[in-house]
């Protein structure tokens, strides 16, 4: 798709404001609609759209899968740990209370952290599977 | 009100004609836009049933990583789908239909649309999840607040089937690339 101008011009233009969507999604994620989920999921579709558009080479140059991987499992590490991290605050599991002096610092507190650890993780796992269903393709095409 | 409901029948018919469209298809490339597009309209509907959290997941993911995910499946295998037996058709309509029935029975036991005596409207955890929470966690989008806070448990559990399915796939369908590189050299 390389010598389409006007894809690549669009593209441009349009990935930037998608991600910025996306962290809007996520650390506004208390005040207005969506939340990790929606945001790794918005976050993900500008790196596929990236990868589409520019090349699946690009886009692993841009995210190399090596961190997808690492980013996916300290996703849920940020939110695991944010369980353990209550109950040695002394609370029970997840229970955002005791994570600042005034339990209702405490929960924005939690829920900030938390549902960053699910846009993480939901992120990196989607770009990860596009990157092995694209990848498949390319080599294979070579191959032949 | 009116041009709700209006809106809320045109997406409902754009629907049934995207699905009578999707059945007669042989050709897979349109069906994955087709699909692409029923989950755009879809995603209209809950924003329309004031569901916008739903929305933004179904457009994200329904009409776009699904959709490419699609079309890089059609790049693996064929993109036309196999002839299939009369007597195979016959079975496979059936068991729409029958299904369909069901479904059709099951939804006359749920309450009108906009009814106030559901137990949605009823029950105690509304007023605990709608008002308590203002004072509790303090924060205007109770989605959120339920997901993270109230239900934080279910939601660690989510992300991890996720973090499970995507290695799942990368374990599948990763190794095997790396292999035929090894092969290669």
């Amino acid at each position: 798709m390389r010598e389409h101008t006007v894809l690549r011009v669009v593209a441009q233009l349009i990935i930037p404001p998608i991600l910025i969507f996306a962290l809007y999604v996520q650390f506004h994620g208390d005040y207005s609609p969506g939340g990790g989920f929606q945001a790794g999921v918005i976050g993900a579709s500008a790196i596929i759209l990236y990868g589409l558009i520019f090349g699946v080479e690009a886009a692993r140059r841009a995210i190399p899968p090596t961190a997808l991987r690492i980013t996916a499992s300290l996703g849920v590490l940020i939110y695991g740990g944010t369980g353990v991290a209550t109950m040695l605050a002394g609370g029970n599991f997840l229970d955002y209370d005791v994570l600042a002096h005034d339990p209702i610092h405490g929960q924005h507190y939690g829920l900030l952290i938390v549902e960053f650890g699910v846009g993480v993780t939901v992120a990196s796992i989607m770009i990860a599977i596009f990157y092995v269903f694209a990848g498949r393709g390319r080599v294979e095409d070579r191959d032949t | 009100m009116t041009t709700e409901i209006l809106l809320n029948f045109g997406l409902l018919v754009f629907l049934v004609a995207v699905a009578l469209a999707l059945a007669g298809m042989r050709h897979l490339f349109p069906v994955a836009m087709l699909t692409g597009l029923y989950s755009l309209l879809s995603a209209s509907l809950f924003t329309l049933l004031n569901a916008p959290d739903v929305a933004l997941t179904e457009a994200a993911v329904g009409a776009g990583v699904t959709t490419v995910l699609f079309l890089a499946t059609f790049g693996l295998t064929r993109a036309r789908e196999k002839p299939v037996k009369a007597s195979r058709q016959v079975i496979g309509l059936v068991v729409t239909f029958a299904t369909g029935a069901m479904l059709v029975y099951a939804s006359l036991d749920m309450p009108h649309f906009g009814a106030k005596d559901t137990p949605v409207q009823t029950h105690p955890l509304r007023h605990e999840y709608l008002v308590a929470e203002q004072h509790e966690i303090d924060v205007p989008n109770t989605v959120t607040a339920v997901l993270a806070s109230y239900r934080g448990y279910d939601t660690l559990g989510e992300t991890a089937v996720v973090f499970t399915a995507g290695l799942g796939v990368l374990i599948l369908l990763g190794r095997s690339r790396r292999g035929k590189r090894s092969n290669k050299a």
